[in-house]
């Protein structure tokens, strides 16, 4: 009752609900208008009317929207839109600024006519590949082997995984100094008695790539590991027990009843993996800086020189756009057998 | 007006219809059982009921009050979850009085009603806990507190005890029966457990596919359903249910009961002119096991007392009781005997099966013949 | 999970399990080596470098090349050293990830609790925020600080991060939240209680988990991004990573190995602590950032 009278004051009356409170509160006269005004039809309580709601209630209905609205406008700007702004980008000859002069597919043209864009791609299906492979195989094995009651578990784990706390920009600074030729690993292996081992991928530009994978690896297969790790822990423990019952060995219980159970994880491992590698930026220019030449640049490396240092912005907004196919190339048979699978579920 | 009405609500989301056209309307004080198997929109009409849900048309009244547009709070309804719903980060002081504190009651009064409420529910000691120190009874204990401290109109609770075990539940059937005569106020009940429904309604809608089939007393459900599903759903062990044919004997009617070999006819008392149309057709008969019994000398042979000799397939002891099932007109029918007549799997027994409580259904449309 | 205890029995079991422990320790040294050489290089003099092995421990420690790298090193035109670039990342970095950790929280409030007509729609289109690679959204947003005025300013920085980082912290939230039964929030308002109500006196209470993981994750994202900074920012302006960048690849005069790396540990310090205090937050973002989405 208390709550009831506390609440009066913020009813917007125009229905029902008035005639039933009138008899309790003073009617006011505004009040006395709306009930004069409206026929008798109004007063038909099987039709309902929004503005029987308080004010109050209706601001509370409307206010998960409004709190939602911001992200609403900015998603729908800043990642919707400038999406299609690239894309008109992509479609003008636009150069040190960006004009609207319609060229057509000519940037895309251009673009694969680029040598430098076929490098940049033949890279990142190089990096890719061996990046995504290297990571998948060593986050594997290390969890299966720190998945054997080992002691110490939780400190070996965050040894492995300290690397991803640091900035790529890091990664690619350190990498970058102990494959130094001079006075890297080429010159600790000479200084041990093996006078002829070279060990410049770094200044090679055949193999300055595969330099980028070795930090990459390095940088991210503990990640994958910790992924495998907690895969393995949420494999169901009676399925393991009933294989042990069925006589099977350790080696044959993971390799064909535990390891296929991880399908979910090599999933979203090989999702997060290929994604760290289209978007592979930082990492190549602190430890290459693409190059020597061109020899290691990335997609993402040439749309940045592109945009940003060779005021080719209709190129590098073409080569943008052919990052986001490539995401999507990668991003939607996921989702898509995510959802079915979660459907099927 | 009642303490609650219901009149002709319905639901639906887009083209699906959830509720078809409820009416139910009850009395100050009284408590209403909404009972159904899943999906029979039972916990739709409870959340539409405090104003969680959308009405789609009709209307609901709480009190004298229409509550159709108005949100929870300004209903004057309080209620109990099935998960409980406690505040996890609140004491149990603090669950109890979020409510009241909203509603800007005194601090002093406020403690005054926590007192009160932990002194109805025996639960001083554990006001100041917090709910992950609780066990599930007293959890749900808790949630109840928080709902009886608001002093609501009405109290609403949506399947309170599933998440129990069975002897808690049973104890705490016993305790919001308690409660109820203790407070007097109307409560809504939904639940899928017929036994809840029968011991704790005054009043029981049993409800089927977004309607109420049957709206009475628990022992006018129990004894007199409306159709085969309200016959079976409710009471436990289950109704049988045996396909008879409908014999005409010396102008009066008879059921024909075959016990593997022997052909019985037992003579229906009462209740003849509505089978006039079924002679010689079949017809569904549902009889409870408790009315399925060992045969007792001084009542055999009594109006609507007929005794079988038939072989005991199978024997289930409960304790109280031991179910024997037997065969009749080739169903395994269950009948519950006391344990000191009962005799073993395999054995030959006489039954008396006590008519008067017999009803019958319409094979087809699975309604009750009246 | 899986139970060794049958095989621990046989004889080349025994064998098996030191054969384990070595192999976890030389993975163990693989991982640790190049933080060590970073450490030991950035304690050795020029000459201990040229004329001692990667490997070795400083023959002499030196402190000159961190005082050097936080305060004299240069970068670009100026020779200040990281610590303008390392105050600036703070700067932008501490307000972009609380804007952006409790826009996440309401987001995946309403998401879970507060579903609406489209709502489910709306949280996966937010989600190919998480996506996409930023290199598409580059050029537009140039142009859009530019115009709003905050282009090569610690604002611009953080307003991009929340924009793309809201994505993430949302879907944080929302796989935290939906673990939450409909039910509380159906008790509060049957209780009286309002929307921000219920956030603030609720759900927030109960979110300390995962507002731990946001923040670390968001930190962790923020501080080390590079791409943004290096787009939107220049000269005094620029993140602790891009200034690192700058230092090490700015090819004048003598090449500073030790100043290098010493620069290098500075600008992964925070990161770095954050790992070693609140590791297991750390892990726990990194999955539920993955393995749900």
């Amino acid at each position: 009752m208390r709550r009831f009278l506390a609440n009066e004051q913020f009813e917007i009356n125009c229905s029902q609900a008035v005639v039933m409170r009138a008899r309790r509160v003073r009617i006011s006269k505004i009040e006395e208008m709306v009930m004069l005004a409206s026929p008798p039809s109004a007063v038909d309580d099987t039709v309902r009317k929004p503005c029987r709601l308080s004010l109050s209630d209706r601001i509370e209905t409307w206010l998960p929207k409004i709190i939602l609205a911001p992200t609403f406008v900015v998603t729908l700007l800043f990642i919707y839109g400038f999406i299609l702004w690239t894309g008109c980008l992509s479609f003008t000859t636009s150069r040190m600024l960006p004009n609207y002069e319609f060229a057509g597919l000519s940037q895309y043209h251009a673009l694969f006519a680029n040598e430098r864009w076929w490098v940049a791609l033949k890279n990142l299906a190089l990096f890719g590949g061996l990046f995504i492979a290297g990571c998948l195989a060593i986050g594997l094995s290390l969890a299966i082997l720190l998945d054997q009651k080992i002691r110490g578990e939780g400190f070996i784990r965050s040894v492995y995984l300290y690397p991803m706390a640091l900035s790529f920009v890091v990664t690619g600074t350190a990498w970058k100094w102990m494959l130094n030729p001079g006075l890297g690993i080429e010159k600790l292996v000479r200084d041990f008695g093996f006078h002829n081992f070279t060990f410049d991928w770094l200044t090679n530009s055949e193999l300055s790539i595969y330099t980028v994978v070795i930090a990459g690896v390095w940088q991210s297969s503990g990640f994958i590991m910790a992924m495998f790790l907690a895969g393995l822990r949420g494999v169901d423990d009676s399925i393991i027990k009933a294989a042990q019952v069925d006589g099977a060995s350790l080696p044959v219980i993971y390799w064909r009843i535990i390891i296929p159970s991880l399908r979910p994880v090599f999933f979203s491992a090989f999702m997060i993996l290929s994604h760290i590698a289209i978007k592979s930026f930082d990492l190549v220019m602190a430890l290459t800086g693409g190059g020597p030449g061109f020899s290691s640049d990335t997609p993402a490396t040439f749309m940045y020189t592109f945009s940003f240092t060779r005021n080719q912005i209709g190129m590098g907004a073409a080569s943008a756009m052919m990052m986001l196919m490539i995401v999507a190339a990668v991003v939607v048979p996921f989702l898509y057998s995510e959802l079915r699978s979660s459907r099927r579920g | 007006m009642g303490a609650l009405s219901i009149r002709n609500v319905r639901k639906s989301y887009g083209t699906t219809e959830i509720l078809k056209g409820i009416n139910i309307e009850i009395e100050e004080g009284e408590f209403l059982i909404l009972v159904g198997p899943s999906g029979c929109g039972k916990s739709t009409l409870l959340a539409m009921i405090a104003g969680l849900d959308n009405i789609t048309s009709g209307e609901v009244y709480i009190g004298e009050r229409k509550v159709n547009d108005l949100s929870p709070k300004d209903r004057d309804i309080a209620m109990v979850f099935q998960s409980y719903a406690l505040y996890p980060n609140m004491t149990v002081r603090q669950n109890i009085s979020f409510g009241l504190e909203i509603r800007k009651v005194p601090k002093a009064e406020q403690q005054k009603i926590v007192a009160q409420v932990a002194q109805i529910l025996q639960m001083e000691q554990l006001l100041d806990r917090k709910p992950s120190q609780l066990s599930g009874g007293q959890r749900q204990r808790v949630a109840m507190g928080r709902a009886i401290a608001r002093n609501p109109t009405l109290f609403l609770f949506d399947e309170p005890l599933s998440n129990l075990d069975a002897k808690l539940r049973v104890e705490m059937r016993t305790e919001i029966k308690l409660l109820h005569k203790r407070v007097g106020k109307t409560i809504v009940y939904v639940t899928h457990d017929q036994v809840e429904a029968m011991t704790l309604g005054d009043k029981i809608a049993v409800m089927k596919d977004g309607e109420v089939v049957q709206f009475g007393t628990p022992q006018q459900i129990y004894d007199n359903p409306v159709n085969l599903f309200v016959a079976s759903f409710m009471g436990s062990p289950s109704m049988n249910f045996i396909p008879c044919r409908v014999a005409v004997l010396d102008g009066k009617f008879g059921l024909k009961m075959d016990t593997g070999g022997q052909t019985h006819v037992f003579p229906v008392e009462g209740a003849s002119s509505a089978l006039a149309a079924y002679a010689g057709r079949e017809i569904i008969v549902g009889i409870r096991p408790e009315k399925i019994t060992h045969k007792v000398d001084f009542l055999a042979g009594a109006p609507n007392f007929y005794v079988a000799e038939t072989t005991i397939e199978i024997s289930e002891p409960t304790g109280a009781d031991t179910l024997l099932v037997i065969t009749i007109n080739d169903k395994n029918i269950v009948c519950r005997v006391h344990p000191d007549y009962a005799k073993s799997q395999g054995e030959r027994m006489a039954f008396m099966f006590d008519m008067s409580k017999t009803v019958y259904f319409d094979p087809v449309t699975e309604l009750r013949i009246l | 999970m899986a139970d060794s205890s049958n095989t621990q029995t046989q004889g080349s079991s025994r064998f098996g399990r030191y054969l384990i422990y070595t192999l976890l320790g030389l993975v163990c040294l693989y991982y640790l080596m190049p933080l060590f050489i970073m450490l030991s290089t950035s304690l050795k003099t020029l000459d201990d470098i040229r004329t001692g092995s990667l490997v070795s421990l400083p023959a002499h420690v030196t402190f000159q090349p961190w005082l050097d790298a936080w305060s004299k090193a240069c970068i670009g035109v100026r020779c200040e050293g990281m610590s303008v670039y390392f105050w600036n990342s703070f700067r932008f970095v501490v307000p972009a990830v609380l804007i952006s950790t409790l826009a996440g929280a309401f987001n995946g409030y309403v998401l879970t609790l507060w579903r609406f007509r489209g709502s489910d729609i709306f949280f996966s289109a937010l989600m190919i925020g998480c996506f996409i690679p930023f290199q598409v959204i580059l050029l537009p947003m140039a142009r859009t600080l530019g115009e709003l005025g905050i282009f090569n300013t610690i604002s611009g920085l953080i307003f991009v991060h929340v924009v793309y980082g809201v994505s993430f912290t949302t879907l944080f939230f929302r796989n935290y939240y939906v673990t939450i039964p409909d039910e509380l929030v159906k008790a509060a308002r049957i209780d009286g209680a309002g929307f921000l109500r219920i956030f603030w006196r609720i759900i927030l209470p109960i979110s300390t988990p995962i507002v731990v993981v946001s923040i670390i994750w968001q930190f962790t994202q923020i501080w080390n991004d590079f791409l943004f900074g290096v787009v939107f920012s220049s000269g005094d302006h620029q993140p602790v990573t891009v200034a690192l960048n700058n230092l090490v690849n700015t090819s004048t005069g003598v090449i500073g190995y030790n100043v290098d790396m010493a620069a290098a540990i500075i600008a992964a310090l925070p990161t770095l602590f954050i790992y070693i205090v609140a590791g297991k937050y750390f892990v726990r973002g990194l999955t539920a950032g993955s393995v749900k989405g």
